[in-house]
Order: C-alpha cells, then sequence, then structure tokens
C-alpha cells in the first residue's frame, strides 16, 4: 500500500504487524473478510471531519497517538479477566465478562441456556456453529462505507455471540459486562454477533467499564439479526473514564413484524461515538431507538442514528437526549431513509439537548430521505436552556433552586429512561442519572456490577 | 398577615403595577378583579417572587418580615401559595416525587421529621378526596397530558398538601366548566380557617357565587381603583369594568 495519509498508514502497519496472530486465533471463515476490509479502510481511512457523519466528532485526540500494544489475549490475561468477575445477582442476568472485548474461559468459552440458547465467544462458535456464522456474520453492514467498520473487520477476533433459536424465550436477560483494562495505552477492537431467530424474544444489556486509568481506544461492531416476529432489546450503558474513547457500530437487520428496541445511555466517558443503524427488512416491523447522555468538562459524545424504511408498513421511532456541562460538547445526527416502496412508513425522530453553560455546545442534524408519497414521519430537534416556568413552579411550592434543578435535569433524563423495560434496570439507571447530575457519580465509582465483590 | 405599600413593579422596563396598597388580614379572602392587562397577574407574580417581575419601589411585609427579600421557595415554606392561572407541564417529574419533595422541604422548614412513604401516600389519598381528583393523575408526570380542569384542579390539591396561610389564586376558574368550577371552589372553601387568608385574583363574578369574599379590589391600569365588599362583584358583572374606565378617567382629568 503506498502513498497512504499518515494516519491511515499508521492503522495499516498495525494490520501488517498482527495480522498473522490475528488470523491464528480466528476462524477461517471470519479471516476470509480481512483482505477486502483493510484494501476498503486503506480507500476510506480514520473519518475526519470532512465525512459528513463524524462532522461534528474530532478523532484526532484519540487516533494520532501512539498506543503501546493492539489487544490480543494470551492466556495470563483471561487469568486476569476471572478475577473481574462481578457480582450481577440482584440484577437477576445471565452474566458475561469480556476483558478487552475477548471472552474469557470461565465455564468454557460457550455457554448453553434454557431454551436452547447460546452466549459464549464469537471465535469459539465459529468452530461450533459455522452455519449459522457463515449465514449472518458481516451481512447486515449494508454497504457501509465508515473505515472504522472496515477496520474492524480487517481485525478484530473475538466478542460476545448470542444465538437464539426459532421461538425460545428467555425471561431474564443476558448482561454483558465489557471491562477494559490494560497496564499501558490501549487500541483495542471487537465484534458481537447476536442471532434471534423468528418469533424468539431476547433482551442484552452491555455495559462498558474501564478499570485502569491508561488511555483506551476502543472500536466495536455489534451485528444483529431479528428474524420474523421476534422481539429484540438491546441496552447500552457506559461508564468510561474521560481518558478513554469509545467507538460503537451497531446493525441491527430486522425482518417482517420484528419489534426492536435499542437504548443507549451515556453516563461518562471522554470521547463516545455510537452509531446505531436500523434496517427495517420486512413488513410490518418496529424499531425505537433511544439515547441519552450527561457530559460535562471536555467529554465528547456523539449519536448517529440511521434508520433504513425498506419495506411498507414500518414504524420507527427515535428518541435521543443529552445534558451538557462545562465545556463538553455533543452531536447527534438522525437518519431516515425511506425507500421508494416502503408505503405505510411512519417514522418520528426526536432530539432534546440541555446546555446548562454558555460554554458547552451541541450539533444536531436531522436527514430525512422520503422516497415513499405514503408517509407519516416527523422530526424535531430543541438545543437549550431549563425551563424558567417550571423551575419557578418547582421553586413555589417550597423546593430550593438546586434541587429544582435537578428534579428537572433528572426528569428530562427519565423521559429515555422510562422506556427501559427490565423494571430493576430502570430504577438503577434513574438512581444512575441522579448521582451523575449531582456530580457523585465518576468513572467507575459506582455501577450495577459491583467490581468490588469478586467471586473466587 | 400581608401588608402591601405602594407597590411598583416593572417587567422588560414596562411599569406594570403603578403604586398598589393593600391589607390583609388573618381569616379574610380578598377578591381582586379588573379588566385584562390591569396587571392582576403581575401583582401575583410578584408575591410569589417570580424574578421577571422586577419591584421598582414600595414594600411588601408578610408576618412581620420583608417578603421581597425571599427567594420563592422560602415564601412557599412560609405558607404563601400561588395558584398558576397556566401550571406547567413537567415531563418526567412525577406527582409523587414533586409533591413528597415540596411536602418535606415545608417539614424541614418547621423543624419536623420527613414524612415516612406510608404516611405520605395516606396523606396524598385523603386530599386528592377533597378535590375530587382522579387518582390516576397523581401517578402521572406533573400536569403532563392533564385537561384544563384537571391542571386547575391539581393547584386545589398542592395547596390542599401544603396548607398555605396565605393561597393567591390566580384565574383559577378561568376556563374552567361550572362542575370544576364548584369543585375547585369547595376545595378552597374547605381549606379556609380563621388563621388563613386568600387573594382570589379573577375576572367574572361567577367564582364568586361560590367563594365568597370579604373584600373586593378592582385593579385597573396598575392601581387600585376601587375597594369594597362583595355587592361590588356583582356591580361589575351588571355593569361590566366600563364604568370603573369612565370613573378613573373622569378622575385623572379632575
Amino acid at each position: 500500500m503506498n502513498n497512504l495519509p499518515e494516519r491511515t498508514e499508521q492503522y495499516y502497519r498495525l494490520y501488517e504487524e498482527n495480522i498473522k496472530k490475528i488470523k491464528e486465533n480466528s476462524d477461517p471463515y471470519i479471516n476470509s473478510f480481512r483482505k477486502a476490509a483493510i484494501e476498503n479502510f486503506c480507500k476510506t481511512g480514520i473519518p475526519t471531519k470532512k465525512n459528513e457523519s463524524y462532522k461534528y466528532t474530532n478523532l484526532d485526540s484519540f487516533f494520532n497517538h501512539d498506543y503501546k500494544s493492539y489487544f490480543i489475549p494470551g492466556k495470563s490475561d483471561f487469568l486476569k479477566a476471572e478475577e473481574f468477575r462481578c457480582d450481577v445477582a440482584d440484577l437477576d442476568a445471565y452474566g458475561v465478562v469480556l476483558l478487552n472485548g475477548f471472552y474469557p474461559t470461565i465455564n468454557g468459552k460457550l455457554r448453553e441456556l434454557p431454551g436452547g440458547i447460546w452466549i459464549g465467544s464469537l471465535a469459539e462458535a465459529a468452530k461450533k456453529f459455522s452455519d449459522k456464522i457463515e449465514k449472518h456474520y458481516g451481512k447486515y453492514l449494508n454497504g457501509n462505507s465508515d473505515g472504522l467498520v472496515h477496520l474492524n473487520t480487517a481485525m478484530a477476533s473475538d466478542g460476545f455471540f448470542v444465538y437464539v433459536p426459532e421461538g425460545a424465550v428467555l425471561k431474564r436477560p443476558v448482561q454483558v459486562v465489557n471491562l477494559v483494562q490494560s497496564d499501558e495505552d490501549m487500541f483495542s477492537q471487537h465484534r458481537n454477533l447476536i442471532i434471534v431467530e423468528d418469533n424468539a424474544d431476547f433482551t442484552v444489556i452491555i455495559c462498558d467499564h474501564t478499570l485502569s486509568p491508561q488511555k483506551f481506544l476502543t472500536n466495536a461492531v455489534t451485528e444483529v439479526y431479528v428474524g420474523a416476529n421476534a422481539h429484540f432489546d438491546i441496552m447500552r450503558v457506559q461508564n468510561e473514564h474521560n481518558n478513554a474513547c469509545k467507538i460503537t457500530h451497531t446493525f441491527i437487520h430486522q425482518e417482517r413484524n420484528s419489534h426492536v428496541s435499542s437504548n443507549n445511555i451515556t453516563l461518562h466517558g471522554g470521547l463516545v461515538r455510537n452509531s446505531t443503524h436500523h434496517y427495517l427488512g420486512g413488513e410490518g416491523a418496529e424499531s425505537n431507538s433511544y439515547g441519552l447522555f450527561l457530559a460535562d468538562k471536555w467529554q465528547h459524545v456523539d449519536n448517529y442514528v440511521n434508520v433504513d424504511h425498506a419495506f411498507p408498513k414500518c414504524t420507527s421511532n427515535q428518541l435521543f437526549k443529552g445534558v451538557l456541562d462545562d465545556m463538553a460538547t455533543g452531536a447527534f445526527n438522525g437518519r431516515i431513509y425511506v425507500h421508494k416502496d416502503a408505503q405505510g412508513t411512519i417514522a418520528y425522530q426526536k432530539n432534546n439537548n440541555i446546555l446548562l453553560t454558555d460554554d458547552a455546545k451541541m450539533d444536531t442534524k436531522p436527514q430525512l430521505e422520503i422516497y415513499a408519497d405514503d408517509v407519516k414521519c416527523s422530526h424535531g430537534a430543541t438545543v437549550g436552556r431549563l425551563n424558567d416556568d417550571a423551575l419557578f413552579y418547582l421553586q413555589s411550592r417550597g423546593i430550593n433552586k438546586r434541587e429544582a434543578l435537578l428534579m428537572l435535569m433528572f426528569g428530562f433524563a427519565h423521559e429515555v429512561i422510562r422506556n427501559i423495560k427490565v423494571d430493576a434496570l430502570q430504577e438503577r439507571m434513574d438512581n444512575l442519572v441522579m448521582q451523575r447530575l449531582k456530580g457523585e457519580l465518576s468513572r467507575c465509582a459506582s455501577c450495577m456490577v459491583r467490581c468490588d465483590k469478586q467471586q473466587h | 398577615m400581608l401588608v402591601i405599600k405602594n407597590l411598583q413593579a416593572e417587567i422588560n422596563g414596562k411599569l406594570i403595577l403603578k403604586g398598589i396598597s393593600l391589607e390583609v388580614k388573618a381569616g379574610e379572602i380578598h377578591a381582586i378583579m379588573g379588566p385584562n392587562g390591569s396587571g392582576k397577574s403581575t401583582l401575583a407574580a410578584v408575591l410569589a417572587g417570580r424574578e421577571l417581575a422586577k419591584v421598582t419601589e414600595g414594600t411588601v411585609t408578610y408576618l412581620g418580615k420583608n417578603l421581597l427579600d425571599m427567594p420563592p421557595e422560602d415564601r412557599s415554606k412560609e405558607g404563601i401559595f400561588l395558584g398558576f392561572q397556566y401550571p406547567i407541564e413537567i415531563p418526567g417529574v412525577s406527582m409523587v416525587n414533586f409533591m413528597k419533595t415540596a411536602v418535606n422541604e415545608h417539614r424541614k422548614h418547621k423543624g419536623l421529621e420527613p414524612l415516612s412513604a406510608s404516611d405520605f401516600l395516606k396523606m396524598m389519598r385523603e386530599k386528592k378526596e377533597l378535590v375530587e381528583i382522579d387518582s390516576k393523575l397523581a401517578n402521572r408526570s406533573v400536569n403532563e397530558g392533564f385537561s384544563g380542569g384537571e391542571k386547575k384542579k391539581n393547584e386545589i390539591f398542592q395547596m390542599a398538601m401544603l396548607e398555605p396561610k396565605l393561597a393567591i389564586l390566580d384565574e383559577t376558574d378561568s376556563g374552567l366548566d361550572i362542575d370544576a368550577l364548584r369543585i375547585v371552589a369547595n376545595g378552597v372553601n374547605r381549606l379556609k380557617r380563621p388563621d388563613n387568608a386568600a387573594i382570589v385574583i379573577t375576572h367574572y363574578q361567577r367564582l364568586l357565587d361560590y367563594i365568597i369574599p370579604d373584600v373586593v379590589h378592582v385593579l385597573y391600569d396598575g392601581r387600585i381603583v376601587k375597594t369594597s365588599g362583595k355587592e361590588l362583584a356583582l356591580e361589575l358583572e351588571e355593569k361590566g369594568y366600563d364604568w370603573i374606565k369612565q370613573d378613573v378617567e373622569k378622575k385623572d382629568l379632575s
């Protein structure tokens, strides 16, 4: 590869240096995507502000850094991961812990749950469920031209895998805890695949955490297939430190009459970018995409949502909110694309943001492309202050100003939280958001996973 | 209880209240009537502590204290309650949480322990009955999606919860049908005690069929131009406000 931009070349070199080891750890089918992916990456490169979907997000401070390591786990790392097993008893979930995106050896690398459901390591699943992997892996990126997705396809070798067979219903959610921990600055990538077959019902909660203060860059891709009439809930809670950059790309493919709900809650993090792609690939499919972030200091949070109405009579709904304090910045980019034949589409989008200071800044951009004529679409965006009338109303009942402001911010955030269907989690998130608003939550100080209570 | 002397206030640089003097004693109900734009709501806002209205002159003494020095929350805790003309919708803040916080702030101010969850819910139940408010409303966000009548009933419900010494009801009757009006008025009457007082601000006389005032004031162009007994309200209902306006203009000319 000649004449690559400097930064692109840096990551291409990383690929060259590590590809042998990566391939040894991966299934041949997953490896078969790598060459084309790295070529595509070299064409597209690391996104810059010139790229329309990264217009408001500057990745320089994290990508122009010389990370000492690209994480490929050795045996000792897995041992380390065992120490980080967390107590999630009160959430009543099946727990999965990933270290830097890799599935540790605890309980074996694949685990069977009631109803013939399997969860575990993607690398391991590629061996046992090769037919499933070949049917679904790399199939739902829909010609995505994001260089970082290509880079992930080129280099990622593990992540979590979920297989929910036809008609299976899992009453308890699966909780995936992504721990990031290293002795040196680290770049890591992982790849998740979730297959929810027809008529099945499945809920996953993903928690992103940093456990050591080093500089981290994580680039994760999740592909999801949701079969006809199936229900799928995905919820992501992010609580990382200010020196961490988390980039997630989630691609959800929906078949007819399926229901999907996605919820991204960013409590803390240096630079966070979540892109969520909903492909409504069958009549009557419904998708709900929610997001909430709370940012302060120099934090930056960018939510990119793309809803693709490819079939008639589908419904989509987006609700994203942000609270920005200090010098924090944020971006929201919500795209709704309605294909020519997607008659009877209903698509809503709402983005509301509160700036608590003059220095905080929010960019919001709706993007509607509608090629069908029988469509009900709406979008609205606001960037503003807390409502003075509401503040006075609360004060006039004897509630002091500080408490009243907190109540208003909490109420604002709760409109997103209330869409969480797992009651225990909704309550927990309300508490975490309240703590965060009071400035009591920093880094991993508190979360639903109490990492201090380790099981030995 | 409340003594207002030569109160002047402006909003966005425009003088709205042009010297109001008024005294309300414990046990009294005062009605303040007047045409639109006369300054009725501004007076209510000033008394409740809304920053939007800036006091440029005069004094307001409440129970011997300088009311104008207090932030709105302290006025509330000292027993002043404003029933809003347009109650605010606050999505995401539940009525229960809102009222619990408010009631406990009031209790703290009086040196009382916070109410237990069960005592609080019991209190909510009792007060809800008083204003015949749909019990489901209490489980929703503050005023969110409430009808006009429900919002006004919710104001009286909050008043019942906070048991103010001085209630200021700003056009609580506007937009109410006759049934809702009766319920709101009953609520006010049942909360009346010899040691508390109310200022009822209204455009129409009909509310005063249900809440009998001791004193009626007419506010016009930022001044109280007439003060009399309850019969004044009937006279206004019959003759409208024009004769008052003409009276004032005649006086100004002479």
